[in-house]
């Protein structure tokens, strides 16, 4: 078996709240192949969104370790993390707000491309048309400004921005929790197409056990901080072990479609 | 047949000046029917609330609005707070932050049904045991950022209906919650407006969450009423491409994934 793209070990945060100490994280281990996904459920306050934050170096770990393709994130500074971060890249719940209101969608574009050093400016146009491209926008878009188009329509800008530095990894968090639903399974269905064409690796978080069933090949579930369950998709969803996925699972609203009396209706 | 709660008559609401205007409700035209729960469905930008702001004579001065609501389910126009609870999306910012949300009960009680502060703070206690807040005594001294997010929602939906209305309006009530506070939350509205005798009118972009209690469903898009038709019968055999579409659109566990099963 191959080294995983992402692995954590014994990852532990702790706040402290109005003189109490929260255990925000303790002790979480996780591994991600690549390719793979992997979807974060839990209640509100479980430690997903600390555990992706972390994954990112968004916040510090009072102890484990991050180690992503081999390398200990945890020890990297500078130049050395600035290249791994390439790797790694995050889209988040609210697209409007993790955006400068003022941009284009090519200023949007642009940034990563000019940070990271991936295409000299003259470079720039063509490489914004590919982006916007394969996440099936069309190129007049790069003039508009964000907050202009359609919740949709951003949600696939930041996508194409986070596949700006060719990443092995995107942390999704919430990344489909505020779109409507009909725009929702769009998303997703381009989610997953990008994981086929690219091999892409997903960490996946969301309090929505049912969608992340849909896109994950594994599924972990965290309460109070740590992972309570963890495995297939289809077992932990068909027959949950801990007493959070199981209120995750009851707690999913059933689409109550009536079987119509055909023969009543007829005769009617 | 149930008695008609409040007539809608070419409902229409507009925001802005005339040109560029922007239309938030067009022409609709429903029945709200005295003890009933309504879901009404939407996605952003159907109206939904604006709608819910209508009935409850919340919207903002600069809104414009044609056509007819009337009440025959009241002696006099509604009074919101009073007749009309509401209950939404983000209870924190409901609540005042910085008094004890027993006196916010407390506060609504007085005010509509004329109670003296004792009694106001005995049926504020009452309320929010009747919410199933834990500990009721202390949670009337308890101010909002002390509690979770599902404990806040449920002292909404206890100052909502301090004031014995016969109209609960709750818009995106459970949306901003986990899914399993959710279905306690969704559980005590329909408990509730059961035990009351109250009419119930569930904004919600959610249609699979609806279809558990609802007895009937209104469907909103761009502004226009797509259908409105009994729970089971919508459902069943939704009349419009939207509702179906609406329909087809859910996700939930039984929904076939759309990755191969096996890990790459």
């Amino acid at each position: 078996m191959r080294a995983p793209l992402l692995a954590v070990q014994g990852l532990t945060k702790t706040y402290r709240s109005g003189g109490r100490e929260v255990k925000g994280l303790d002790d979480v281990s996780l591994s991600v192949a690549a390719g793979e996904t992997i979807g974060l459920v839990g209640p509100s306050g479980s430690g997903k969104s600390t555990l992706a934050r972390v994954v990112m170096r968004l916040i510090e770990p009072d102890a484990g370790t991050i180690a992503f393709g081999g390398e200990n994130l945890g020890a990297l500074n500078g130049k050395a993390l600035r290249t791994v971060r390439k790797r790694i890249q995050m889209v988040f719940q609210d697209p409007s707000a993790a955006f400068n209101p003022r941009a284009t969608v090519a200023d949007v574009l642009a940034d990563p491309l000019r940070i990271h050093g991936l295409a000299p400016r003259a470079e720039r146009p063509r490489r914004i048309a590919q982006l916007l491209e394969s996440v099936g926008l069309s190129d007049n878009l790069a003039v508009r400004p964000v907050h202009a188009i359609s919740g949709g329509q951003r949600q696939r800008v930041a996508i194409a921005r986070a596949l700006a530095t060719e990443p092995e990894l995107i942390v999704l968090d919430e990344a489909v929790s505020a779109l409507d639903v009909t725009v929702r399974g769009q998303i997703l269905d381009l989610l997953v197409r990008l994981q086929r064409e690219r091999g892409l690796a997903y960490l996946f978080v969301s309090h929505d056990l049912a969608v992340v069933r849909a896109v994950s090949h594994r599924i972990a579930i965290m309460d109070r901080g740590r992972i309570v369950e963890a495995g297939p998709a289809g077992t932990v969803v068909a027959d949950p072990q801990s007493e959070t996925g199981r209120a995750l699972v009851a707690a999913i609203p059933r689409l109550h479609i009536p079987r119509l009396d055909r023969e009543a209706s007829q005769n009617a | 047949m149930r008695d008609v709660l409040a007539s809608l008559r070419g409902l229409t609401v507009t925001y802005g000046a005339a040109e560029g205007a922007h239309v938030a409700l067009q022409g609709l035209d429903l029945d709200i029917l005295k003890g009933e729960r309504l879901a009404v469905i939407g996605e952003s930008g159907s109206g939904k609330s604006t709608l819910a702001l209508a009935l409850g004579g919340l919207l903002p001065p600069e809104a414009r609005i044609a056509g007819r609501i009337d009440w025959p389910g009241f002696a006099a126009p509604p009074r919101a707070g009073r007749d009309i609870g509401f209950v939404f999306q983000d209870a924190g910012a409901s609540l005042n932050p910085v008094i004890p949300v027993g006196r916010q009960i407390a506060e609504v009680a007085r005010l509509h049904l004329g109670l003296s502060h004792p009694e106001a703070r005995d049926r504020a206690r009452a309320l929010l045991a009747r919410v199933r807040i834990p500990d009721p005594d202390s949670a009337l001294a308890a101010y909002p950022h002390q509690l979770s997010g599902g404990q806040r929602q449920r002292v909404a939906i206890a100052a909502a209906i301090a004031g014995e209305p016969s109209l609960l309006i709750a818009d995106e009530a459970t949306s901003a919650l986990d899914t399993i506070v959710q279905a306690e939350i969704v559980a005590l509205l329909d408990e509730l407006v059961h035990a009351e005798g109250m009419t119930l009118i569930f904004i919600t972009h959610d249609i699979a969450l609806a279809s558990g209690f609802a007895d009937r469903i209104a469907v909103l898009h761009d502004a226009r009423l797509v259908e409105a038709r009994p729970a089971a019968e919508l459902l069943g055999s939704p009349g419009q491409a939207y509702t179906a579409r609406l329909l087809a659109s859910h996700i939930g566990l039984d929904t076939p994934p759309l990755i191969a099963e096996k890990q790459p």
